[in-house]
C-alpha cells in the first residue's frame, strides 16, 4: 500500500510540474530566422498576457513568435486562465520583473490594479509596451489595440442593413467587467442607435464566454422574442452558443447572426449561412506589433503613443480572400 | 447518527426508513416549490414561458448541471463533496474528442472509454479519500486542478472539434430527437435515463445503502464489518460514470471539446443537490430531490431571461432561493426533531 501512495505521490507531483511548465509559458525558440550563431546574446522580452486558452490569445502568441524570430529575440508568453484572475496576473508581471527582461509586453486585465507593478518596470528602465487593452498611466511607450467601439460600431452598422432597420435584436457579450466587454457592448448599442434608432435593442445578456451556457441563454432570448431579428454576439466563445441555439431553435435564415473574432465554428457557421458575418481583430498583428515596438524601443527609436492594430469585416464573400484569411483563426 | 457501533448493521436500515418519511416531505416541498416558481413565471409571461418549445429549452439547459448533479448527489450523501466534477467533465470530454477525433475510435467505443474515464477519474478520487485518507474537500479540489491544467495540456490548449458527417451520429445523442417530429432534445432522456439508473443504485442496492449509512456514520459502518473503504472508492467512481457522461452530452452540444470551460459548473451541481434537500453532512438524500433542484436553477435563469431580467440579479435571485429553501428545510428538521 505504501508503494502505491508513494506512486501516486510522484505522479501528482509529475502533474503539478507539467501544469506549472505549461501556465508559466514556454520560451519560444527564435532561432530559426536569424541564424543560431547568437544566441546567448539575443534581448529578452517578457509578455504577459489576459490569458492562453483561447484561440484568440494563441495567435497572438503565435504573431508574437514569428516576430521575435524576425528580430532576432527571445520571448516568453503566458496569460492567467480565465480573464477574471487579476491577482494572478499581477503574480506574473512580478515573475517577469525579477527576470529582469529588456521589455515588457504586457495586456491589462485590471490597469489599475498593474499601476505599481509597472511603475517597478519604469524604476528598472524596463520599457512597457501594452497591448489589447489600454492601461490607465503614461508609463507604456505605446498600445497596440484593436479599437473595440469601432469594431462592434461596424457589426452594428451590418445587423441594421441585414434586418432591414426595423424589428428586435440581441446582444450577448462575455462579461459585464472587462474592457472589450464593455466596449464591444457599448460601441454595439451605440451603432444601433446611429444607424437604425427604431429597432428595439434588448438589454445585453452576459454568458461569461463559456459556449454552453451562452446556448442556453440565446434559446432563452429566442424563445422570450418572436419578433427577433437578430442576435450580436461579442466573443468567440459567445458567438459559438448562439450557433448552437439558432440550430437547435431551427431558426437559421430566420435571424441575421453577427459575430466577433474567429474560430472553426464561427467561420463554418458563416460559410453555411447560420452566420451572416462576424468582425475579426488582428491577433496575429497584434503578437507582431508588440514585439516590433519592443524592438524598436530598445534599439531607441521613437513608436507612435497608439498603434491601431485594425479590424475587418468578413462574410461569405470575402471569407476567402487573402487579407481576411491571414487573421482568421481555426 | 445515533446508532451504537455494536448496532450498526441493524440499525443502517433504520437510518433509511427514518430518513424516507422525511425524505418523502422534503421531495414534495421540493416539488411545490418548483411548481410555484413555474407558476409565478408562467402568470408573468403567460405567452411565452409555459409553451412547449420554452419548457424544451428550460429541460434542454437543466441536462449538463443535472448530470453533474446526480454524481455530486452520491458523493455528498457519503458526507463527502466533489469538486472536481466541472474540470473533471471538462478532462473526459478533451478525451472524448481525443478518443474519436484523434484515435479514430468508433464513437460507439469512444463514447463508453469516454463514461470509463470519469469513472477512473472518481476512483483516483476515491483511492485519495478512502486509501490515503484525504479530506474529500482537498482531494476533489486537487482533482479539480489537476483536471482543468491537463485538459489544457492534452487539448493543446485548443478546442477539439468533431466531424458534423462522420460524427453526426455523437451529436445527435444531445441535439437530434430519437421522437420523431417533437424536436424533444436527446439529452433530456439521457438525463431521465441517468436519474433512473441513479435512482436505482440509491435505494435499491448495496452501494446506495452502504452509501448512506457511511454518510450516517462512517466509523459504525465499518466496524459492522462492511469494507467502508472498498465502498467509498466504488461510490466515487460510480458518481465519476456520471462525470463522464455529462462530458458526452456537452460535448456533443458543442460539436467539440471545449478545455477552456467547466469550473464553476461543480457549484451549480452543489447548488441543485442542495436546493434538493440532499445534507451537506450525508446521510441523507434523494435523487428525485436533486433533480427538482436541477429544475429549480434552470426555470429561474430561463424564466429571469424571458422576462429581461438585467442579469446581474439573476445570480442574486438564485443565491436567495438557496438560502431560502436550506433555511426552511433545516427548520422543519429541527421542528420534526424536537417534537
Amino acid at each position: 500500500m505504501r508503494k502505491i501512495s508513494i506512486g501516486l505521490a510522484a505522479l501528482g507531483v509529475a502533474a503539478s510540474l507539467t501544469l506549472a511548465a505549461c501556465s508559466s509559458g514556454t520560451p519560444a525558440a527564435s532561432g530559426t530566422a536569424g541564424g543560431t550563431a547568437s544566441s546567448g546574446e539575443k534581448p529578452y522580452i517578457a509578455i504577459v498576457s489576459k490569458g492562453f486558452q483561447h484561440q484568440f490569445w494563441q495567435a497572438v502568441k503565435k504573431g508574437a513568435e514569428q516576430q521575435a524570430a524576425k528580430d532576432g529575440v527571445t520571448i516568453t508568453f503566458e496569460g492567467p486562465a480565465t480573464e477574471a484572475e487579476v491577482e494572478a496576473q499581477m503574480n506574473m508581471l512580478t515573475a517577469a520583473l525579477a527576470k529582469k527582461p529588456a521589455a515588457l509586453g504586457f495586456a491589462a486585465l485590471d490597469s489599475k490594479a498593474a499601476a505599481p507593478v509597472l511603475q517597478q518596470f519604469k524604476d528598472a528602465n524596463i520599457p512597457v509596451v501594452a497591448f489589447d487593452s489600454g492601461v490607465d498611466s503614461d508609463i507604456p511607450v505605446t498600445t497596440a489595440a484593436t479599437d473595440n467601439k469601432a469594431a462592434a460600431g461596424e457589426a452594428a452598422k451590418h445587423m441594421c442593413e441585414l434586418i432591414g432597420g426595423a424589428g428586435t435584436v440581441g446582444v450577448m457579450v462575455h462579461d459585464q467587467t472587462s474592457r472589450t466587454g464593455q466596449d464591444r457592448r457599448d460601441g454595439f448599442l451605440d451603432g444601433m442607435k446611429a444607424n437604425c434608432p427604431s429597432v428595439k435593442v434588448l438589454d445585453p445578456q452576459y454568458g461569461k464566454g463559456d459556449p454552453n451556457v451562452s446556448a442556453d441563454i440565446a434559446s432563452s432570448i429566442i424563445e422570450a422574442n418572436p419578433d427577433l431579428k437578430g442576435i450580436f454576439l461579442a466573443n468567440e466563445g459567445t458567438a459559438i452558443g448562439g450557433i448552437k441555439a439558432t440550430k437547435e431553435k431551427n431558426m437559421v435564415g430566420k435571424i441575421v447572426l453577427i459575430g466577433f473574432d474567429s474560430g472553426k465554428d464561427q467561420i463554418d457557421a458563416i460559410n453555411d449561412g447560420t452566420m451572416a458575418g462576424a468582425i475579426t481583430q488582428n491577433p496575429v498583428g497584434i503578437g507582431e506589433q508588440v514585439v516590433a515596438a519592443a524592438v524598436k524601443t530598445l534599439h531607441g527609436e521613437t513608436v507612435p503613443k497608439v498603434i491601431d492594430t485594425g479590424y475587418y469585416w468578413y462574410d461569405k464573400t470575402n471569407i476567402n480572400d487573402a487579407k481576411i484569411q491571414a487573421v482568421l483563426y481555426q | 447518527m445515533s446508532s451504537e457501533p455494536t448496532a450498526a448493521a441493524p440499525a443502517a436500515p433504520t437510518v433509511v426508513k427514518g430518513g424516507s418519511w422525511r425524505e418523502r416531505v422534503q421531495q414534495l416541498m421540493a416539488l411545490a416549490g418548483l411548481l410555484l416558481i413555474f407558476l409565478v413565471f408562467s402568470v408573468a409571461s403567460p405567452q411565452i414561458f409555459p409553451g412547449y418549445s420554452n419548457v424544451t429549452t428550460i429541460l434542454f439547459s437543466t441536462t449538463v448541471v443535472g448530470l453533474l448533479a446526480l454524481a455530486a448527489t452520491l458523493v455528498i450523501i457519503s458526507s463527502g463533496i466533489d469538486l472536481s466534477v466541472g474540470t473533471a467533465m471538462t478532462l473526459s470530454a478533451v478525451m472524448s474528442a481525443t478518443f474519436i477525433v484523434n484515435w479514430h475510435l468508433p464513437v460507439w467505443l469512444g463514447i463508453i472509454a469516454t463514461i470509463l474515464f470519469g469513472g477512473l477519474i472518481g476512483l483516483i478520487n476515491g483511492f485519495n479519500v478512502a486509501i490515503l485518507g484525504l479530506p474529500p474537500f482537498i482531494a476533489t479540489l486537487a482533482m479539480m486542478l489537476v483536471a482543468q491544467g491537463l485538459a489544457l495540456v492534452i487539448s493543446n490548449a485548443r478546442p477539439i472539434y468533431f466531424d458534423t458527417t462522420e460524427h453526426a451520429g455523437y451529436i445527435w445523442l444531445s441535439t437530434g430527437s430519437i421522437i420523431p417530429g417533437t424536436r424533444f432534445p436527446n439529452a433530456v432522456l439521457v438525463l431521465a435515463l441517468a436519474a433512473v439508473v441513479a435512482f436505482v443504485l440509491l435505494n435499491k442496492t448495496l452501494l446506495g445503502r452502504y452509501d448512506i449509512s457511511i454518510g450516517s456514520n462512517e466509523e459504525a459502518t465499518a466496524l459492522s464489518g462492511i469494507n467502508t473503504k472498498k465502498w467509498l472508492m466504488i461510490i466515487y467512481a460510480v458518481a465519476g460514470l456520471f462525470v463522464g457522461l455529462a462530458a458526452i452530452m456537452i460535448s456533443a452540444r458543442l460539436g467539440s471539446a471545449q478545455p477552456a470551460t467547466g469550473a464553476g459548473y461543480e457549484l451549480q451541481a452543489i447548488a441543485a443537490v442542495v436546493i434538493g434537500g440532499t445534507s451537506l453532512s450525508g446521510g441523507k438524500g434523494t435523487i428525485v430531490g436533486t433533480v427538482i433542484g436541477a429544475l429549480i436553477i434552470a426555470v429561474i435563469n430561463n424564466g429571469l431571461q424571458i422576462l429581461s431580467v438585467r442579469q446581474e440579479w439573476q445570480n442574486v435571485i438564485l443565491g436567495l432561493v438557496i438560502l431560502v429553501v436550506v433555511y426552511i428545510d433545516q427548520a422543519r428538521a429541527k421542528r420534526a426533531a424536537t417534537t
